[in-house]
């Protein structure tokens, strides 16, 4: 089955667990988790999750709706078709010396990256950009010696008019009574 | 009011309507036992296993449509209770198990007796919690047992750690959950409904699956009103056996591995397949890509996880299976499809799937027959898992809704007599039979004990043939007739009766089965008959692992296999 890159956006409650909630559901069918980012929200004690899978569309779509069904979990949507705009951090720490520590620079300029730290033998720079332009990147500074790389992995969001999260303004009655189901 | 959470525990199952409890106590959840006798309202039934505690909790919620609830210690306890958790997990059945759990100082610490039961049990759970203070206990009661019996019905787990049963905080008992995220659909989509009206008032051959979903929502009266008003035939899942009456006109029996020769043909010649409640599992689709091949399928199911999974869906409709029924109904024609019935008909008759050999041997389909006889189709049938289980969905009629009980989607072996304790404690005036194998009764036999403590009035009637039958009848026909670790010895079963205080009879000849039947029912307590039955007899009709369903083949001893002739059928034009 064909595979494709897939990115996943979820708004789930914060609480101890959900993620692992969330995360069983791709390692029980087997896929690998590409990338995640977990951060809060702009509803209170709400999260947003993004998630890059590789997978088949019909496969994917599956976990999807299993997502969907954790009980923290607000709405997951695959956003992968739509136009959105993704970007991930990274912070790179190359060897540098004071002989070559200008050329660095001028390659973190080009990329509108930012040097954060610098130490005798190195520096640190931090990158912001979608994945070929940190991998442009590491394969420009790769020459220098790289000593340690981290990546937030990515976050998305969709351009223009209604998230792809409905955001309930007030908290919705809940139908303990209404909803019950008929009985025989 | 301040009270200790083991109160607030107990509290809330008495809000929430809690008879019966099935437990195992032990160091962690002893606070949570010690508060127990506060409240005579609430039975607790000390099983001898924790797995029978969630077989019981599960049979009995099944028998009653309420919430069983189970409670087990910290590690061990809590991990015994893992295969019944997933049984009723696979099986959409409500649960709320409560487990204890070290104190909140020793979590995390490999303390004695500490697994991380959440953990575990994620998978396998519709949701799960770990309680860190008592003042959250209301709440988290209040969505265990919401959570466990809205929507598509499943397994909670609240583990509760030691201290925290003992610490005092304010009881108050919320009315209403605040899961503004949990909203099951119940209410079909309109537009969808009329489509499915459309489709099915242009079929010229269509067939209901019908599932367990129909027992949960209680659709049965709904469900025969579509049947009878559109004549659409119905065909069941294993666990949808008992969702309509099998002796009405319509009804073809169940589908799958072990289904009716005339209901998997009528699947693959349909050419519209109304599935409902049914989540289309591989033991009843048999090959996907051989399944119903002529035919659009609609398929109605409260899950929306589960539509398009295993098979390709047409017309899908999110919702409770009662309340999109009624909508459908008002919209379905009134029409009659004489020549798709007499098809139906003459397959049936060409096809008997049911017939029971003469002669002397005691079959074991004969014992099951019997059965439905004495008990004139009226009481609950709970099986374990293995041939006995096919030959009980079989062989009796089950007129009444929801009266088979059985493990599906787990297919757990031993499920059957902690079940039925569950069932007949939860519906005390029905007769409960637990129909078991040898295989399956032993591997929880040791809750005879508890019905003969708790004197729970079941009938147990175990057809030994002393093989695991369901793996022997597979070696036979697929593994060259080499009997591995499949022939099995077991105890004389009457005498385990016995020394459990309990009556039994031994039978083995055909004769003596109907008079055994009646010793049993004729007794007010429980009773045991170990029916010696024919070793190496086969489960049929059966379709072979990786055919499709028109691929099943029939009692090689009745005569010819059945031959697929939808073949020539014209895919569906509607």
């Amino acid at each position: 089955m064909a595979t494709t890159k897939h990115i996943l956006v979820a708004l789930v409650k914060d609480k101890p667990g959900v993620l692992n909630r969330m995360a069983s559901l791709f390692r029980r069918r087997g896929f690998n988790i590409e990338s995640i980012a977990v951060g809060q929200s702009e509803v209170p004690n709400m999260s947003r999750m993004t998630f890059v899978v590789n997978g088949a569309a019909t496969m994917v779509e599956q976990v999807r709706k299993q997502l969907d069904k954790v009980v923290e979990t607000v709405k997951v949507s695959d956003i992968t078709g739509d136009n959105v705009v993704a970007r991930e951090l990274a912070f790179i720490k190359v060897k540098a010396n004071s002989a070559n520590r200008s050329e660095i620079i001028q390659i973190v300029d080009i990329f509108r990256a930012n040097i954060v730290d610098v130490a005798p033998d190195s520096v640190i720079i931090e990158a912001t950009g979608d994945e070929e332009k940190i991998n442009s990147l590491l394969n420009l500074v790769r020459g220098f010696g790289i000593k340690e790389i981290a990546r937030t992995g990515r976050i998305a969001m969709t351009r223009g008019g209604k998230g792809p999260l409905p955001v309930q303004k007030k908290p919705p009655r809940t139908l303990a009574k209404k909803q019950k189901r008929p009985t025989k | 009011m301040k009270m200790t959470g083991a109160q607030m525990i107990c509290e809330s199952l008495v809000k929430e309507g809690v008879e019966v409890i099935f437990g195992i106590l032990g160091g962690a959840i002893l606070p949570l036992y010690d508060a127990l006798p506060q409240y005579p309202q609430l039975r607790h039934i000390l099983v001898r296993h924790e797995q029978g505690a969630a077989h019981a909790a599960d049979g009995y919620a099944r028998a009653t449509g309420k919430v069983g609830v189970c409670f087990a210690t910290s590690g061990p306890g809590a991990t015994n209770l893992v295969t019944g958790i997933a049984n009723a997990h696979l099986d959409s059945s409500p649960m709320v198990a409560v487990t204890g759990q070290v104190a909140r100082p020793f979590i995390g610490k490999d303390a004695f007796q500490e697994v991380d039961i959440t953990g575990i049990t994620l998978p396998i759970t519709k949701h799960n919690y770990l309680v860190m203070d008592a003042a959250s206990i209301p709440e988290t009661m209040k969505e265990a047992f919401y959570l466990a019996g809205t929507g598509r019905p499943g397994p909670v787990l609240i583990d509760l750690p030691r201290d925290v049963q003992q610490e005092q905080a304010e009881f108050n008992y919320p009315d209403r959950t605040n899961l503004p995220q949990y909203k099951p659909t119940l209410q079909g989509h309109p537009a969808q409904i009329k489509k499915a009206a459309k489709l099915i008032n242009e079929a010229q051959r269509p067939l209901i699956i019908a599932g367990r979903g129909i027992i949960i929502s209680g659709a049965y009266a709904e469900l025969k009103e579509l049947v009878e008003k559109a004549q659409v035939p119905v065909v069941t899942t294993l666990l949808g056996t008992s969702c309509f009456p099998e002796s009405h006109a319509l009804s073809y029996g169940m589908i799958g591995m072990h289904g009716m020769a005339y209901a998997n043909l009528a699947v693959d010649a349909a050419d519209l397949i109304i599935a409902l409640g049914m989540r289309f599992d591989d033991r009843a689709t048999a090959k996907v890509s051989g399944f119903a091949p002529h035919a659009h399928i609609i398929h109605i199911d409260i899950d929306p996880a589960e539509i398009g999974k295993n098979v390709h869906v047409d017309m899908p409709i999110v919702g409770d299976a009662k309340l999109v029924l009624k909508e459908l109904n008002k919209l379905v024609d009134k029409t009659k499809h004489i020549d798709w019935v007499r098809k139906l008909d003459e397959w049936r008759k060409d096809h008997p799937s049911l017939i029971i050999r003469g002669g002397q041997s005691l079959l074991p389909q004969y014992v099951v027959r019997q059965i439905y006889e004495v008990t004139n189709g009226e009481a609950i049938i709970v099986t374990g898992v293995g041939q006995h289980q096919m030959w009980a969905a079989q062989h009796y009629w089950y007129d009444k809704p929801n009266t088979f009980i059985s493990s599906g989607g787990l297919g757990t072996m031993g499920f059957g007599l902690p079940a039925a304790i569950g069932a007949k404690v939860g519906c005390p005036d029905s007769t409960v039979w637990c129909i078991d194998g040898d295989g399956s009764f032993q591997m929880t036999i040791q809750e005879l004990a508890t019905i003969a403590q708790e004197k729970v009035a079941v009938k147990i009637a175990i057809l030994r043939n002393s093989y695991l039958g369901m793996v022997r009848q597979w070696q036979e026909l697929f593994y060259g007739k080499r009997y591995v670790a499949t022939p099995l010895s077991s105890p004389d079963f009457v005498k385990i009766a016995e020394a459990y205080g309990l009556p039994g009879l031994r039978v083995k000849r055909r004769e003596e089965v109907a008079p055994a039947i009646q010793k049993a029912m004729a007794e007010p307590g429980p009773f045991l008959i170990d029916f010696i039955v024919e070793p190496e007899e086969n489960v049929y009709p059966m379709v072979p692992p990786g055919a499709a369903l028109a691929e099943v083949l029939e009692e090689p001893r009745k005569g010819a296999k059945a031959v697929k002739d939808s073949a020539k059928l014209p895919v569906s034009n509607i």
